[in-house]
């Protein structure tokens, strides 16, 4: 294993940990670091909307601003200076969440194969969402504005591309308000091409996570709000071209790159910025498993139902007319876009074990783990297992490692991810002759798929389509999702599970048994 | 296991705690640690300078022959090379060397204006800042000079440019 996967998969293990303690308080939907974009995007409408109103009110001319400024932050302070402590703590809560979802998409090796478009795309989304909070604070035009001001231009100067040098413009008496009209510009501009840029950074993943759950949201809105009454932003003194400024109180998450660029230089400060994006760009081309087969239309089997359709985490399913049949759909997999998580196979009606046909072949599938080989599988390996009670437990590769419960009892089936385990599979298990079912994967939110987890739980908890049938019952079945790290909950939970079934009555809460009849005609 | 519903007291003493914690790593950053500039005492001295130095070479008189040779439209009397003369400029603070150097001019041609700036950080206080400049590669030495006591204020800037219609080299 190379020293950037021993990080990253030691990173991981501690950020999974973590996680899972916010599980216990927030839930899996309104943990804030599972959600970290959609946190993101929150600081972005916060921000947008303060911004429209400071907008409106404040004078935009080089004498007016800051007293326009000054007057909201400490006479109109019940609103304005409010909204300016918004606008300023959700663009520093932006930079936060942003810096924390790339180390998070990084730990969990979300940068390559399908999801190269996604990493690619956020990289100009990092550059704007600087450059629209630094243009901001020069907007303010106090001496922290005028030295993010001048301290930009001289970086900015390093590159060949002005003839005559951007800082020439801070001398005194060559401000306008045409200069400033330009700052007020680029500041409304560059937060309008941030957003551009973030609409194309989530096109290639479907039910985008970009409002956070209720809870959440408002969680934060009110933490932000209580900061900006206890500490509410304030400006330095008038900006004044004759004088530097000397001490300032800076805003690290942004204009950090000004101190760097003095402690160093120009060029050095671009040759980091120029690696960190290079590197960040590179990601994706360095080696990588490769990726698995994509899923398979068969279209005798497909019924044009869009259950793949809608289910699809990243869009990758496209519903066509059917060649043959005049009304109806059949679905088309998207190569470029197929993530090859089989959660489709998963939501087809046709992956139904109990279909008499000798070999199953369902509607859309996965080459390298067809629906039809699972039933076969688990119709040889449950009718082989031994003792009381007997199980079959449902796994994900991406999560805990469920081949370490295989037993005598335990017959053990690890899937490429569980949403591609069809609900009536689980009937199927109970009526082949096993006691309880055991379906486990990764906790919501660290699915390596976006919705695994998610779909799978609502379609075995009957809210989604397609689900597990009423008459299975519930005490037979036990969901329990855990991350890589937690295979000492995930024993726990079987252990208990046996002892559940144990305590059940042999035929209590029981299906009838079913042979199929090709099994049976074939002995 | 902690139940999460939102009414139990653990939950949302952890909620509060994350909040505060969030909040707390938000302001903190969001002004702090004050970062210093320029220390206490020192002033600046911004040398900048946006200028067209002389042509290289003065107009002349095209001979006959040369006006034979051009189309008939094309027939100017005068040649003017667009070349002009880089800028050379040396600045000395109470008789030391600060900088030297030179701005060459800009364009393919070497037609644009010489630009350049500079920031020195000096203590503030009472200095002598002598400035030379040259701007036409046919005069030898500087050309254009300025020398002045100056009594810099903590975090003063000084400004030092040179435009023709200022009488060449002026401090602000």
């Amino acid at each position: 294993m190379s020293a950037k996967n021993s990080l990253r998969q030691g990173g991981l293990a501690l950020w999974q940990r973590v996680e899972t303690v916010f599980d216990a308080f927030f839930g899996t939907g309104g943990n804030p670091l599972r959600h970290l974009g959609a946190l993101g995007f929150h600081f972005v409408w916060i921000a947008l909307v303060t911004g429209i109103y400071l907008f409106i009110v404040l004078d935009t001319g080089i004498e007016d601003i800051h007293t326009s400024i000054e007057y909201y932050t400490h006479e109109q302070w019940w609103l304005g200076g409010i909204m300016r402590s918004l606008h300023r703590y959700s663009a520093d809560g932006l930079v936060l969440v942003m810096l924390l979802h790339i180390a998070r998409e990084f730990l969990y090796g979300r940068y390559h194969s399908f999801r190269w478009y996604s990493w690619i795309t956020g990289v100009p989304v990092l550059w704007l969402v600087y450059a629209s909070g630094i243009g901001g604070y020069w907007l303010v035009w106090d001496q922290l504005g005028l030295f993010s001001a001048i301290a930009s231009a001289e970086w900015f100067d390093w590159l060949p591309i002005f003839s005559d040098p951007a800082t020439r413009n801070f001398l005194p008496g060559l401000l306008n308000d045409r200069f400033f009209s330009l700052l007020v510009f680029l500041h409304i501009g560059i937060p309008l091409f941030l957003l551009l840029a973030l609409w194309v950074h989530i096109q290639r993943v479907s039910q985008s996570d970009v409002f956070p759950a209720r809870s959440l949201a408002l969680g934060t809105f009110f933490m932000l709000l209580v900061l900006s009454l206890a500490k509410p932003t304030i400006s330095h003194g008038k900006a004044d071209l004759s004088v530097v400024p000397t001490v300032l109180h800076i805003d690290w998450y942004y204009l950090f790159i000004h101190p760097l660029m003095y402690l160093t230089s120009p060029a050095a400060l671009w040759a980091m910025a120029g690696l960190f994006t290079l590197l960040l760009l590179a990601l994706p081309l360095l080696p990588h498993p490769k990726q698995q087969p994509i899923a398979v239309v068969n279209p005798p089997n497909c019924n044009g139902c869009r259950r793949c359709f809608v289910d699809c985490p990243y869009g990758a399913i496209a519903m066509l007319p059917h060649m043959d049949k005049p009304g109806h759909e059949l679905a088309r997999v998207l190569p470029d876009l197929c993530a090859s998580c089989g959660i489709c196979a998963g939501a087809c009606p046709s992956s139904t074990p109990f279909r008499s046909v000798d070999k199953l072949v369902t509607g859309i599938d996965m080459p390298q783990q067809p629906v039809g080989v699972l039933r076969e599988e688990m119709e040889h390996r449950i009718a082989a297992l031994a003792g009381q009670p007997r199980i079959a437990v449902f796994g994900c590769d991406c999560a805990a490692d469920t081949k370490q419960l295989e037993g005598a009892g335990t017959a053990v089936f690890s899937l490429m991810c569980t949403g591609l385990l069809p609900p009536s599979f689980v009937e199927y298990a109970l009526r082949s002759g096993a006691d309880g079912v055991l379906v486990t994967g990764c906790r919501e939110g660290s699915c390596a798929y976006r919705f695994g987890t998610r779909w799978t739980e609502e379609r075995l908890t009957r809210q989604r389509e397609p689900h597990l049938r009423p008459t299975v019952p519930e005490e037979r079945l036990r969901l329990a999702w855990a991350d890589g790290h937690e295979m000492s909950h995930l024993k726990a939970t079987l252990d208990d599970f046996r002892q559940y079934l144990q305590s059940l009555g042999a035929d209590e809460k029981r299906l009838r048994p079913y042979t199929p009849r090709r099994i049976a005609h074939h002995g | 296991m902690v139940s999460k519903s939102p009414t139990n007291p653990v939950v949302l003493v952890a909620q509060a705690l994350f909040y505060g914690l969030f909040a707390v790593i938000i302001a903190i950053f969001s002004t702090w640690p004050e970062y210093t500039h320029l220390g206490p005492d020192r002033a600046l001295i911004k040398l900048s300078f946006s200028y067209h130095g002389e042509f290289v070479t003065e107009c002349r008189e095209r001979t006959p022959e040369e006006l034979a040779k051009l189309a008939p439209n094309m027939r100017a009397a005068k040649v003017c090379p667009r070349e002009r003369s880089p800028i050379t400029v040396r600045i000395d603070l109470d008789g030391q060397p600060l900088y030297e150097g030179v701005a060459q001019p800009a364009g393919l041609s070497k037609d644009g204006a010489s630009t350049l700036y500079k920031r020195f950080e000096v203590p503030a206080g009472e200095h002598l800042v002598s400035v030379k400049m040259n701007d036409n590669v046919r005069v030898q030495g500087f050309n254009l000079a300025r020398e002045e006591k100056m009594a810099l204020k903590p975090a003063q800037i000084l400004v030092v440019d040179v435009r023709k219609d200022h009488g060449g080299i002026f401090f602000e």
